[in-house]
């Protein structure tokens, strides 16, 4: 594709020069306005309300104990969630791209459930299956083991909602490289571990790079499955999110728009990083035999 | 190290790809199985790898029996048809990867293993490429590059699985040369596949015709080419022409006139058959003897060092393809339209399992 278009490149051909003026101004017109009202106004919005009240107030409800509690809760849930998925991810990418097995096909289909299902759902499904009302839940509240409204469910909720992540971003690259490299480590002799390390994860470096970085976002931005299971303990099962929200419904705008500003902050260092990483994506997709 | 497989079977949910095959291939021979695609043959290399089980029978390496060993214990060169040269790693690391994920008291020293993928590399003649990425190496060098590879580790055997199909043609040629030269120089035991059968006539010691998972003939590239074993055989190897013959009392009917010299046979059904001969051993005259049959060129092709002629003759059903010298060619001032006169003497008839 992208050959493609450097070829047909010249600029006579390039069918967007041969429509009028008018059109082009019109289109352009139309996206940019598009991209002023959803995305550069509400973002300007947001620092203008976290910094409304001068810098003093904006520092103060970021270093609030409470916030900080919650900055620490959603980077440990990250922390924890994006290794477990990328390990998951890895491992079913394989499985799904290099096995033929029955019922890989359902297996497929429901990786994306994560992403089909609302993340209340998610949320709920896990509470009724570990909450205290239930056998097992009680079994585990008697053995002083927290799960629901504390931070063992908080991970678990994220790690169902972000595990497709990282083994789509892999299934297709994994597809379009095929076997015959490993088949060919295998033959001269490489054992299981080394076969991995030296041919199969350098194929896959900036692939998993890659998604793990949409695993992290997603893992720090989300709400609704998150929502469910933490209980909204203060300074103590809140994640960023839930904070914003809480400060939010306390009236509390300044600092719930300073609190949102660090996931601004995050979401924007995600893409940065993404983009670069997708540039190299691209170099490892092109560089196939 | 010679091989030998006994009784290999391996069947695939709907066919069988590999119907109760035995082979023996002597040490520093170079082996061609030579079958259409899908005919079971690189089925069979593979199992010889370990890449794939058989179902049933027992692969012998030198007296041992490696049926069961895992790929990685085989110790057999694989080079693919796609190179599968290691992308992300450099030429020099390729061909060192064999040697450096041995286990650690198996293992050369560092210089040992530079000192070897050097000379390997130069064997290959890609000593200066040390540095590249397969990315940065044409076809043709990539496929040497594997070669190395797969040589490093000093295989008991080196299997080649269409190695050069995915070259152009005249880099298949070069490549196919070297390697044979290359073999005579290391004779290692090698087999590999193709689908080509001037590739394997011209590279393999021995070829073995394989159909539909079933060995058809086995013998030297001479053998196998001029007294093929079965229409199959005679088919696959080079151009031919094929006629509907008839056997009806014992003579065989082909076109309206035959070569009556054709021996008998006892049966006096009548029988359909075909009759094959190579556009070569068709011979064309000005002069009429009894024992040709008229004709009229209808085409003239330049192919190459030869003339292809496309004759047309009443009673054949399809028209006749000669290949001749440019010499005679000129000697005999064949122009599109000429009527001339064919010779059929060298047609061979097969009917099921008689051949006349």
């Amino acid at each position: 594709m992208q050959q493609r278009q450097n070829h047909t490149a010249s600029p006579s051909r390039t069918p967007a020069k041969n429509d009028p003026p008018a059109v082009q101004a019109v289109l352009i017109g139309l996206t940019l306005l598009f991209f002023a009202g959803f995305i550069f106004m509400p973002l300007a919005l947001v620092f203008s309300q976290a910094l409304s009240k001068g810098w003093q107030l904006y520092l103060d409800a970021i270093r609030e104990p409470v916030a900080l509690e919650a900055v620490k809760l959603t980077l440990l849930t990250a922390a924890i969630v994006v290794p477990i998925n990328a390990v998951f991810g890895v491992t079913a990418a394989w499985a799904i791209s290099k096995f033929t097995f029955k019922g890989k096909t359902l297996l497929v289909s429901l990786l994306d459930l994560p992403f089909a299902v609302s993340p209340v759902i998610a949320g709920l499904i896990f509470v009724l299956l570990l909450g205290s009302r239930t056998p097992f839940g009680s079994w585990l509240g008697e053995h002083g083991i927290k799960i629901i409204f504390a931070t063992p469910g908080i991970v678990i909720a994220t790690l169902f909602v972000t595990f497709p992540f990282v083994a789509r971003e892999l299934i297709p690259l994994m597809e379009s490289q095929g076997r015959e490299e490993e088949e060919a480590a295998i033959t001269l002799g490489a054992g299981g571990w080394r076969l991995f390390r030296m041919v199969t994860l350098p194929n896959i470096g900036w692939g998993l790079m890659y998604g793990m970085v949409l695993c992290t976002a997603r893992s720090i931005g989300e709400f609704g499955a998150v929502s469910v299971v933490s209980g909204h303990i203060r300074g103590m099962t809140n994640t960023i999110p839930l904070h914003v929200e809480i400060l939010y419904s306390e009236y509390n705008y300044t600092a719930s728009f300073a609190v949102a500003s660090i996931l601004v902050f995050l979401a924007l260092l995600t893409i940065g990083v993404k983009t670069t990483l997708e540039k190299r994506l691209e170099g490892s997709h092109n560089t196939r035999h | 190290m010679s091989i030998e497989l006994r009784n290999i079977t391996k069947r695939f949910p709907g066919y069988t790809a590999l119907d109760n095959i035995s082979l023996k291939v002597a040490t520093g021979e170079l082996v061609a199985l030579l079958g259409p695609s899908g005919c079971g043959k690189t089925t069979l290399l593979r199992i010889i790898a370990g890449l794939e089980t058989a179902d049933t029978g027992s692969i012998i390496l030198e007296n041992r029996d490696t049926t069961n060993l895992p790929a990685r214990s085989k110790n057999v060169g694989f080079v693919f048809q796609h190179y599968a040269l290691f992308r992300r790693l450099n030429v020099f690391d390729n061909v060192a990867f064999g040697l450096s994920v041995k286990p650690a008291a198996e293992r050369p020293s560092k210089q040992e293993i530079a000192d070897r993928v050097m000379h390997l590399l130069k064997l290959v003649q890609m000593d200066w490429a040390a540095k590249r990425y397969p990315s940065q190496l044409s076809g043709g060098q990539r496929q040497r590059i594997a070669l190395a590879r797969a040589l490093a580790v000093n295989p008991k055997v080196l299997l080649l699985d269409e190695p050069f199909s995915a070259l152009d043609a005249k880099v298949r040629l070069e490549l196919r040369r070297w390697l044979r030269k290359l073999h005579d120089e290391i004779h290692v035991t090698s087999i590999f596949v193709t689908h080509d059968q001037e590739e394997a006539l011209e590279l393999a010691d021995r070829i073995v015709v394989i159909n539909k998972g079933k060995i058809e003939q086995e013998g030297t590239p001479q053998e196998v080419y001029d007294h093929p074993a079965n229409s199959f055989v005679y088919n696959f190897l080079g151009n031919v022409n094929v006629f509907h013959g008839r056997v009806r009392n014992g003579k065989v009917v082909l076109g309206q006139r035959l070569p009556d010299e054709h021996r008998e046979l006892n049966g006096h059904e009548v029988k359909t058959g075909q009759a094959f001969i190579r556009p070569h051993d068709i011979g064309i005259s000005r002069i009429r003897n009894g024992n040709n049959h008229p004709g009229v060129i209808r085409d003239i092709r330049l192919t190459g060092s030869q003339i292809t002629l496309e004759l047309e003759s009443a009673g054949f059903d399809r028209p006749i393809e000669a290949e001749i010298s440019r010499e005679s060619w000129r000697n005999l001032e064949l122009t599109k339209g000429d009527e001339v006169f064919i010779t059929l003497d060298k047609v061979r008839v097969f009917t099921g399992d008689f051949e006349i």
